[in-house]
């Protein structure tokens, strides 16, 4: 994508609680609040800050599989209920797997630039605790080609990237990499110790590394991962603002509590043909080269990140993808310190997919409402400096094995 | 007839209760994975029990487990139905094991379905003559010379072997309640019980990955051997205490003290009440007689069968009131044989906790230390401040913990037991102990 027609914004960011095991008032066997109630929280949290609906022009959902979760289509619809002001306005439901959320952003952005909108509102939602992990593994796995589930694994994804995991320790020594793993599962749960939303806000354990360096146990789950390498089954929706200057005036909202959106790149890769090489993310890397490019800025401007750890293995992939180190170096820069929050580059400040949670559906707008908190000083206890000479933010976001990916770069306005 | 061909055809008297339904359970879920493993057999489980009631029971109790054990195995079971090109999403592979599960076990109420079976699994109430009556028109004087393996946890299998006419063919497989979660399956050989017979045991209980401890062949084995005298001391306690202070608070209290205490998974009348004061009575009556001297009889737990108090549970999992009144699971009374009432808990709870005094700091709860790597040096820690403390608790549980010592030691000197872990192996693994009897602890 080239250079955006115009400037395009995002502020009042909103996320409910990622809820699932892990939170203390997470009772599997109880009645839960279901899609209405998290996609009214986040949408109404957003209002609030805009000063209400009627400075909405338009409503963008992502959501990946509630017509399996939930047995729920149509989810556009349910974007009036947020708020009666948004009756009759134009509102859009997109899917992309895992990255429906930032789907939804890239739409919205597609909007004010056509000028359609002047702020248009983005929700992203998931309700996965519907069903057992062992049956929303078979929701999950329609994020792959359908074609391919029958000889997968019982726990498809776990098991997509288990083969990319074993084909990097094959290539990158396995020791290496599970202590880099091990370290991006400690990284997480630290940053969501300090973001109450948080699934693993809670999460106590006193040895994080011993813990996610416990053998892989292929019988009952996948050759190469543990749960620890896993993010979690979550419940959840963030919603944020995407406005033009006007939009921003019109709600009273000054750019500097908005971030600039600099730049995007999307990518889509065939999702009937295998990656031709597991031991990169060929796919992110392309989308986010696009998003710099449109930018114009270089890797190393990048103050932080907040990318698509749905395992910790991706994680250090995607630190790969995005250039911050050399193939086969990822884990390095990991165990470096270079990813943690005291570091260079500090990724997934609230805890990322493996911390803070992931209802599929709404994690990229998640990702994108925590560049908007940081890169403004609303991050609360999970605030980072963002050095002056670097005040870029990236948001990866993917759906499926690498196929759907959506890369935005962020400054504040 | 090899170990497939022999588990082609099994029978499963009172297969509709608590320990028969789990044994149905484990049994046709290994018959259903061998049948996958040699597609051109066909197996049956005749399940027989006595009403139709209790057998649609069973299919349902069947249904939920086997999809529970199904989703649990699930990366296994995909591999199993790999060549079945319709079997797609994990639901569907779950579905297709629970039916070709079901598919094998036949609920029946006739008896005589079981005649034809290569294996009988006999899980009636321990009654001898009831049992006996079942083997008559089942195996005694079966041309088909079926193998017998029997649940009793009491009855010596020689004595059976030779009433029922089984010499050879019948052997002691003595699951722990609840079958499907106790790890723990005593194996007693009779005098006569043939070696192909014992094998085949040994085989099945490999592959239903069960932890065995054999047991020499005296009446009430290693489990019950504890169990009922381990209850005994209790129950005298009781009768101690009750000199000094109301029977209900007598009960509740060493009720405590057997589980806080001496950090055990329930107290001992808790435990009564699970296994059955009833159960318990009948095994009593087992043992006593063939055990000259043991004194292995209570009074009070013939009063309570008089009163009509049986504890048990219900079908649905529940437990019934006994000695004491539960609620939801939890413990809320305990019961007046005098008022023929149960006392409410709030009675008298805190005044009986003052009594006892406090569990040694730092405290350990059985459900924190059970699966504790580093149990021991926790429990030594807890014992070792139970002894320094004078109190009336930490008295009471000193003294249960050297008297289930000595139960223990007693069974291995007698030879019931081969040796120490034995002992300890059952109390683990099924009574759910976090330590054996013959420990340090209380040495």
């Amino acid at each position: 994508m080239n250079k955006l027609r115009r400037k395009v914004y995002m502020t009042a960011g909103f996320n409910t609680v990622s809820m699932g095991t892990g939170r203390k008032e997470f009772h599997p066997k109880k009645p839960r609040p279901g899609l209405e109630h998290y996609i009214r929280e986040a949408g109404r949290g957003t209002l609030a800050q805009v000063g209400g609906a009627a400075n909405i022009d338009e409503g963008v959902i992502g959501n990946f599989m509630a017509a399996r979760f939930n047995s729920q289509g149509n989810l556009a619809a349910f974007i009036p209920s947020i708020d009666e002001g948004l009756l009759w306005k134009p509102c859009t439901r997109v899917e992309g797997a895992c990255a429906s959320g930032a789907l939804a952003l890239a739409t919205g952005v597609k909007s004010v630039l056509a000028e359609t909108a002047e702020m248009a509102l983005a929700v992203g939602v998931e309700v996965q605790n519907t069903v057992k992990a062992i049956y929303g593994a078979d929701i999950l796995a329609t994020a792959g080609w359908s074609q391919e589930r029958r000889t997968g694994h019982a726990y498809f994804f776990p098991g997509k990237f288990s083969d990319r995991a074993g084909a990097y320790y094959e290539k990158y020594g396995r020791e290496r990499t599970r202590k880099a793993m091990a370290r991006w599962y400690r990284n997480a749960i630290e940053n969501a110790r300090l973001c109450p939303t948080a699934q693993e806000f809670e999460n106590r354990t006193a040895d994080l590394e011993a813990v996610a360096l416990g053998e892989p146990n292929p019988s009952s789950f996948v050759d190469h991962l543990t749960v620890f390498d896993c993010s979690k089954v979550s419940d959840g929706a963030s919603a944020i603002a995407i406005a033009s200057e006007e939009g921003l005036k019109r709600a009273g909202i000054s750019t500097g509590d908005a971030v600039e959106i600099v730049g995007i790149g999307q990518a889509e890769a065939d999702l009937t043909v295998p990656p031709a090489d597991l031991t990169r993310l060929e796919t992110t890397a392309r989308a986010v080269e696009k998003a710099l490019a449109s930018a114009g800025i270089s890797v190393g401007e990048l103050a932080t990140v907040e990318t698509h750890d749905c395992f910790t293995i991706a994680g250090i992939l995607a630190v790969e993808a995005i250039g911050l180190a050399k193939p086969g170096e990822g884990p390095d820069y990991v165990l470096a310190g270079q990813t943690a929050r005291g570091g260079r580059v500090p990724f997934n400040t609230t805890g990322g997919l493996v911390g803070w949670g992931h209802p599929t559906g709404a994690t990229g707008v998640h990702q994108a409402v925590t560049i908007w908190e940081q890169l403004t000083g609303r991050a609360g206890k999970s605030q980072i400096e963002i050095p002056k000479d670097r005040p870029y933010g990236l948001t990866v976001n993917m759906g499926g094995d690498d196929k759907t990916v959506v890369a935005i770069v962020y400054r504040r306005g | 007839m090899d170990y497939s061909e022999r588990l082609e055809n099994v029978a499963v008297l009172g297969a509709a209760g608590k320990m028969g339904s789990g044994i149905v359970l484990l049994v046709a879920m290994e018959m259903a994975d061998t049948a996958l493993r040699s597609p051109s057999r066909r197996f049956v489980l005749h399940a027989v029990d006595v009403s139709h009631a209790v057998l649609s029971g069973l299919v349902k109790y069947l249904r939920e487990q086997v999809q529970k054990a199904a989703e649990k195995k699930i990366v296994a079971l995909r591999k199993v139905y790999a060549d079945r090109a319709d079997l797609i999403d994990n639901s569907d592979i779950v579905r297709q094991y629970v039916t070709d599960v079901l598919d094998i076990v036949r609920p029946t109420t006739m008896l005589e379905a079981a005649a034809e079976a290569n294996i009988i699994f006999e899980a009636a109430p321990e009654n001898l003559d009831l049992k006996l009556k079942l083997f008559a028109k089942t195996a005694s004087d079966n041309p088909r010379q079926p193998w017998v393996f029997t649940n009793t946890s009491s009855i010596p299998i020689e004595e059976i072997a030779g009433k029922a006419r089984l010499d050879g063919r019948v052997m002691g497989f003595h699951f722990y309640n609840p079958p499907a979660v106790q790890k723990l399956v005593e194996l007693i050989r009779g005098r006569s019980t043939s070696d192909e017979v014992a094998t085949f045991a040994t085989t099945l209980c490999k592959s239903l990955r069960k932890v065995v401890v054999p047991s020499a062949d005296v009446a009430g084995f290693i489990g019950n051997g504890h169990f009922m005298r381990d209850l005994l001391h209790g129950v005298a306690e009781v009768e101690r205490l009750a000199a000094t202070m109301p029977f209900v608070e007598a009960v509740y209290s060493v009720n405590r003290v057997s589980q806080d205490f001496l950090v055990r998974p329930m107290g001992i009348f808790q435990l009564a009440d699970y296994v059955g004061i009833d159960v318990c009575q009948l095994i009593m009556a087992v043992m006593n007689p063939r055990l000259p001297g043991a004194n292995l009889h209570s009074a009070l737990v013939d009063r309570f069968m008089a009163l009509g108090v049986g504890g048990g549970q219900n079908h649905d999992g529940s437990q019934k009131d006994g000695f004491l009144q539960y609620a939801k699971g939890k413990i809320v009374g305990v019961y007046d044989p005098n008022a023929k009432k149960y006392v409410p808990l709030s009675d008298f709870q805190a005044a009986c906790d003052a009594r006892l005094g406090p569990l040694p700091e730092p405290a350990v709860a059985w459900k924190d230390v059970v699966r504790d790597k580093a149990k021991d040096a926790r429990l030594s820690q807890f014992f070792g401040a139970l002894k320094s403390v004078k109190t009336s608790g930490a008295e009471l549980a000193l003294a249960y913990g050297a008297r289930s010592r000595e139960i223990g030691l007693k069974l291995v000197s007698d030879g019931v037991a081969r040796n120490a872990d034995d002992v300890n192996q059952v109390l683990l693994t099924g009574f759910f102990h976090a330590y054996g009897p013959i420990n340090a602890y209380f040495g």
